[in-house]
């Protein structure tokens, strides 16, 4: 799977499973947001757009080069606020201005 | 099961980007219902979920709708229809401008124009083009969104169709969809090759992997007449993340250099086909790893593209990260994809003509399961979208509502039965299921049908085995059973894309030439020759794919289905 559910920030709102294109999220037993096909994730991080609680971070496959570190992003009308967290705790933080277009 | 029935004008299937401008358009005919029904989710479903980097398909200044023409026919070395390009042309721009009034970003120059990147593109902020475009889905008051609910097989009688048939992915429950005139924008087809990541990460491809040949299928179970399938489409992406590569090409101007640094594009051509050709053939020469040369474009075009992947293709901006080293310190990998067939970057598709009718009355076809007009990138399937719109509401006002054939109904029986079936009580250890049928299906297609692991090449014995083992596995598919309605949706993609790898193989047998490097790359006979100067067009009949090559409508002429 290339994201991960922190359990303890999931509300179980549901908004992770409406905007999943490819149907993959559900709430378990508990009423957690969990993948019901990890290997068939996308990585269009539309999930961790739509959760207010930042519950989901994102990550690459160990097979596409990913070594531990994790996406996460905060979001509001304005902005995404990107977080970088590398597996020896360092951050990295790049804030994108919505209403701005790329220079590329 | 549960039966749902929900009468409605026009039924658009998939609600991707010619969906909802489909729907967007048809909000103007308050006469009319308009259902649109998706798989998903609206919001993000289809193949722009994280975003898009630019608007590929734009009239530049200085430019004509001709001149964009002109160059997709080149890039499909003469194997695309004029007639659909330029009607897709004449509206890009139009397509542009009504994504600004729903809210997209564009980036503008001193005297407030559109900036442009090369001939053909113009910068955006497309982080958001999806939720945009469902947003103008829903706000039309004649619109019902339908979600979650897959549609597998159309309704047609005497060539001309009633509606479709889908099941709930969630609800389990049947849904018999009446409808006066359809329109079909399901996308094209991933998942029919084994991917670049065939492993934990397999769903990391360039196209959107739940996009799975739906709307092919059912318009071939339905007779729809299919072209140019043959022409393939692989994709040039960075190494892993299989994000886009033009970002980088055009934006920092890189060249694409092999291990020792030479610049090699310019030795096997600038077209699409080519530039992943001449990638292919580097590698096999031993000069691999190729790479877009980035290396010392300076700190700030670094953080300019951190940015423009994180709004379009954001594991690549992580990737980057986890390296500790970008594209200012390292040349950027790259690599061909798996093909796909896609009719928004090639040309296959349904055989439409220039109102977007396919062959069976009724059907319209917009976006990647159009055929014949390559290049459209987001703004020509809008463009498609709003041309397949007005041609099914005038088709309406010229065919007012009569007696639905009681075939019809008996269809729809057959089919929810279907449905039932596989849902039925899972014998104790069945010996084979979905998951093992996909991957079966992929490594056939990768082996004997030109995938990645044979640098895409194939030959006629080659694809007469990838015949036989494909057609080997369909019988499979009837015994599969489903535990719930999402075990469900992966039987019926499975049973598309087996359908569609079918009609794959024939078209790459029909056409005895290579007419594009790498996307249909053939041994046997290794050169273009002159008498498949023509479109390769397919339809099944009594369970046979029957091939005929139709001549190639040039300029100035103009298809019309004039049966409609």
């Amino acid at each position: 799977m290339s994201i991960s559910i922190d359990r303890n920030r999931c509300t179980g709102c549901g908004a992770c499973n409406r905007v999943c294109p490819g149907n993959l999220l559900a709430l378990d037993a508990e009423g957690r947001a969990k993948s019901r096909s990890p290997r068939d994730c996308w990585g269009c991080t539309a999930c961790l757009k739509a959760c207010r609680f930042g519950a989901i971070a994102y990550f690459l496959g160990a097979d596409m080069g990913g070594r531990g570190t994790t996406l996460s992003v905060a979001s509001t009308e304005t902005e995404h606020a990107w977080t970088f967290t590398r597996a020896d705790g360092g951050t990295r933080t790049i804030v994108i201005d919505r209403r701005t277009a790329n220079n590329y | 099961m549960e039966r749902i029935v929900i009468d409605t004008d026009v039924l658009i299937i998939g609600g991707g980007t010619a969906g909802c401008f489909a729907a967007r358009t048809l909000g103007a005919r308050e006469d009319l219902r308009v259902t649109v029904v998706d798989k998903a989710a609206i919001e993000r479903s289809g193949c722009l979920a994280a975003g898009v980097n630019a608007i590929n398909a734009y009239i530049t200044r200085g430019r004509t709708p001709e001149f964009y023409a002109d160059y997709a026919m080149d890039d499909a070395n003469g194997i695309a229809r004029y007639d659909l390009l330029i009607s897709m042309s004449e509206r890009l721009n139009r397509c542009a401008e009504a994504l600004e009034d729903e809210g997209l970003v564009f980036l503008k120059d001193a005297e407030g124009r559109y900036a442009e990147r090369g001939t053909r593109n113009v910068k955006i902020n497309g982080e958001n083009i999806k939720p945009l475009l469902a947003r103008a889905a829903r706000r039309q008051p004649n619109v019902r969104v339908v979600e979650r609910v897959n549609v597998t097989d159309l309704l047609v009688a005497g060539n001309r169709v009633y509606g479709a048939c889908g099941f709930g992915v969630e609800d389990g429950a049947a849904y018999v969809l009446r409808a006066r005139a359809v329109i079909v924008a399901t996308g094209g087809a991933a998942g029919l090759y084994r991917p670049n990541n065939p492993g934990f990460s397999r769903h990391k491809m360039w196209y959107a992997p739940f996009n799975t040949g739906a709307g092919y299928a059912m318009g071939i179970r339905a007779g729809a007449e299919m072209t140019s399938f043959e022409m393939r489409f692989i994709a040039l992406r960075c190494k892993d993340t299989i994000a886009p590569t033009g970002t980088i090409a055009q934006g920092a101007h890189a060249k694409q250099v092999n291990a020792a640094g030479e610049v090699y594009e310019t030795a096997y051509g600038l077209r699409t086909s080519e530039r992943v050709w001449g990638t292919v053939e580097e590698n096999r020469a031993g000069r691999g790893p190729c790479y877009l040369r980035t290396r010392g474009i300076g700190a700030a075009a670094e953080e300019d593209l951190y940015r423009a992947y994180l709004n379009m293709a954001p594991a690549q901006t992580l990737k980057w990260v986890e390296a500790g080293a970008g594209p200012d310190a390292r040349d950027v990998e790259i690599e061909g994809t798996e093909p796909y067939v896609v009719g928004g970057h090639t040309a296959s598709g349904y055989w439409v003509d220039v109102h977007r009718a396919t062959t069976v009355a009724g059907l319209f076809a917009a976006g990647d399961v159009a055929g014949g007009a390559p290049q459209k990138y987001v703004t020509g399937a809008l463009a498609e979208g709003e041309i397949a719109a007005e041609s099914a509401a005038a088709f309406l006002d010229a065919h007012p509502a009569g007696a639905v054939p009681a075939a019809v109904e008996d269809q729809a029986e057959a089919i929810v039965a279907g449905y039932a079936a596989h849902l039925g009580v899972t014998t104790s250890r069945a010996p084979v299921v979905t998951e093992q049928v996909e991957e079966a299906m992929q490594k056939v297609m990768d082996e004997y049908a030109g995938g990645i692991s044979t640098g895409y090449r194939y030959n006629a014995r080659q694809l007469e085995r990838a015949d036989e083992e494909i057609r080997s596995l369909a019988p499979l598919v009837d015994r599969l059973r489903a535990r719930t309605p999402f075990e469900l949706l992966a039987i019926y993609e499975l049973r598309e894309r087996l359908t569609v790898c079918r009609v794959l193989i024939a078209h790459m047998a029909a056409r005895k030439e290579t007419r594009w490097h790498a996307f249909a790359e053939r041994t046997d006979y290794p050169e273009a020759r002159p008498e498949f100067e023509a479109y390769v067009n397919s339809r099944l009949e009594d369970g046979d794919i029957r091939i005929v090559l139709r001549d190639l409508v040039g300029k100035g002429e103009c298809l019309e289905h004039l049966d409609r």
